[in-house]
């Protein structure tokens, strides 16, 4: 890989939508083979960050992927050049079945002779969706439809994965599950950075953190340091210092 | 009963053209929520693109429709790209003032060259069969399955291949799909394609059912199978085949029971009521639209 391993490189990073700035001139790395977090509150510009790195909101700052510059590259081609994202929401397709969900990731992938390795792959680590999978997406429970976006960015085969608020509308139990196969993933090489309002989950899998603040980055470091800052807990895990 | 069949084969034939222009509405309403409404002017061109292939090129029947199919989705194409693609994130307005712009340029256009009505020659033999009273022209029996040929094509490419799952998939959501690698921008230029050609096939079909064609044909037939399009579900497919066969079918029967003069009128009566009772149309439903 590339100097330093760096995967993912974003400098001073500014996203406004008219007058209002979102993010305000942030840079933040991501290392190949890394989980990162960047945990904030509601309205902090999280998602807007994950928007611009996949190129479908305008931004001014400078976002690199494997050293090249993503200015002005469409949105289907930073998927073609290995990442994909599990949106706010996750965004999935509710008038397609389960199996075109998945299908329709593939679109950018030159080795089509592997899909259907990917998609056993896919369906071992979410046995509820072989059951669904000729069901439409928009009848799939909410758990069932985050597993979904997971595996349908799993189909993509990138290298490096960005979900947006993955925990949101599940119970803890499911949570859990999904942070765990988060863990697999990248342990069988997927690069991630994760954005999370959960941010004790967030920071206990995270190798970095950073804690975003009205579109400020205020703190980075190691997940589990900041898991005991006072700072953090006091704001976002909810434990007075 | 002959009285009855014969009628019903006129609206099979005049419903199928309807059924192929509403699609051409309801695919592009299905990918970008807008209202092309130059489409009708489309269908005109098409008819217009058959009397060049036939009488200047001298073309064979199926160049001819070949060409016309061809020559409207690429003019679709352009016309999407250079059009409508700036205001796509200005106010709705714009993009149906627009449109009817795009619709006048083509028909004082197409005036502009052709003053004239134009008389479409006879590309096909046209045979008719008696059977017991029942008169049946071959003309009408090949629009029919013609058009059901194409709109079974058409169904095929939506329903089973990738840039079926990616049409579907991006009127669903817009901005999810280019997270998945789709790339929006060539959908709707397939989609225009598409729905355009489909367009232009109809107008050679009414140019040959009709031979005589002028530049103003495309307001009215445009109109009805826009309506058709609602009708049967405005997004919907399969609603908008549906609706054209509707269409088709309450106007040849109106004709058939009342004065001519009453045609269109009692046809969008009905279709009005229908919408009362049906406010999404027969096979649509409310779109959970995302803001
Ligand atoms: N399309 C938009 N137009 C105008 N303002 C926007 C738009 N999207 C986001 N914003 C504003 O930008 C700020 C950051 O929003 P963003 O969605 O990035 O926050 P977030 O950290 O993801 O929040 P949440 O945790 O609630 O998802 C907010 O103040 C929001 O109101
Ligand atoms: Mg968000």
């Amino acid at each position: 890989m590339g100097a330093n391993g760096i995967m993912l490189s974003i400098e001073n990073l500014t996203i406004a939508y008219g007058n209002i700035k979102a993010v305000d001139n942030i840079s933040l790395e991501v290392n190949e083979g890394e989980i990162v977090t960047l945990i904030g509150a509601n309205g902090a510009g999280k998602s807007s960050t994950l928007r611009a790195i996949s190129g479908i909101v305008p931004y001014s700052g400078r976002i690199r992927y494997r050293q090249e510059d993503l200015r002005g590259v469409a949105a289907h081609r930073i998927v073609a050049m290995g990442m994909a994202q599990v949106p706010e929401g996750r965004g999935i397709f509710g008038n397609l079945t389960v199996m075109e969900n998945l299908k329709l990731a593939t679109w950018q992938r030159k080795d089509k002779g592997d899909i259907p390795k990917d998609y056993e792959r896919a369906f071992g680590i979410f046995p509820q969706l072989q059951k669904r999978r000729d069901q439409l997406g928009g009848t799939l429970s909410g758990g069932e439809q985050q597993m979904l976006a997971v595996a349908r960015a799993l189909m993509s085969r990138s290298s490096m994965m960005l979900l947006d608020e993955p925990s949101m509308g599940l119970a803890p139990m499911l949570v859990r599950d999904i942070f765990q196969v988060l863990c697999d993933i990248n342990r069988a090489g997927t690069t991630i950075l994760l954005v999370e309002q959960n941010a004790h989950m967030a920071l206990s899998i995270a190798a970095r953190a950073y804690v975003l603040e009205t579109g400020r980055i205020i703190l980075s470091g190691p997940g589990k340091e900041l898991l005991g800052d006072s700072r953090v807990r006091e704001a976002y895990l909810g434990v007075d210092a | 009963m002959t009285y009855v069949l014969q009628q019903l084969l006129n609206a099979l034939q005049v419903g199928s053209i309807y059924a192929l222009i509403a699609l051409g509405y309801t695919m592009v309403y299905g990918i970008l929520t807008m209202i092309n409404f130059a489409h009708g002017d489309l269908f005109m061109v098409g008819a217009f693109l058959c009397f060049v292939a036939a009488v200047t090129f001298n073309l064979p029947f199926v160049p001819v429709l070949l060409l016309s199919m061809i020559g409207v989705a690429f003019l679709g194409v352009v016309i999407e790209r250079f059009a409508y693609k700036p205001l796509r994130q200005a106010p709705r307005v714009s993009a149906i003032i627009t449109a009817l712009g795009v619709g006048l340029f083509l028909e004082n256009f197409t005036l502009a060259l052709n003053p004239y009505p134009k008389q479409i020659p006879q590309l096909l033999e046209n045979t008719t069969w008696t059977f017991s009273g029942l008169s049946v022209s071959s003309l009408q029996v090949f629009v029919i399955i013609l058009s059901l040929v194409l709109m079974w094509i058409l169904d095929l490419i939506v329903r089973r291949t990738m840039v079926g799952m990616a049409m579907r998939a991006i009127s669903w959501d817009k901005t999810v799909a280019p997270l998945l690698g789709v790339p929006v921008n060539m959908i709707i230029s397939v989609t225009f394609a598409i729905g355009t050609s489909l367009g232009g096939a109809a107008g050679v079909m009414y140019a040959l059912a009709y031979p005589v064609i002028d530049p103003y044909m495309g307001i009215m037939v445009g109109w009805k199978a826009f309506i058709a399009a609602v009708v049967g579900g405005i997004g919907n497919i399969r609603g908008a085949m549906i609706g054209g066969y509707i269409l088709g079918a309450v106007e040849i029967m109106v004709v058939a029971f009342m004065p001519s003069t009453y045609r269109d009128f009692i046809a969008f009566v009905l279709l009005l009521v229908l919408l009362i009772f049906r406010p999404y149309g027969i096979l649509g439903k409310p779109h959970p639209q995302k803001v």
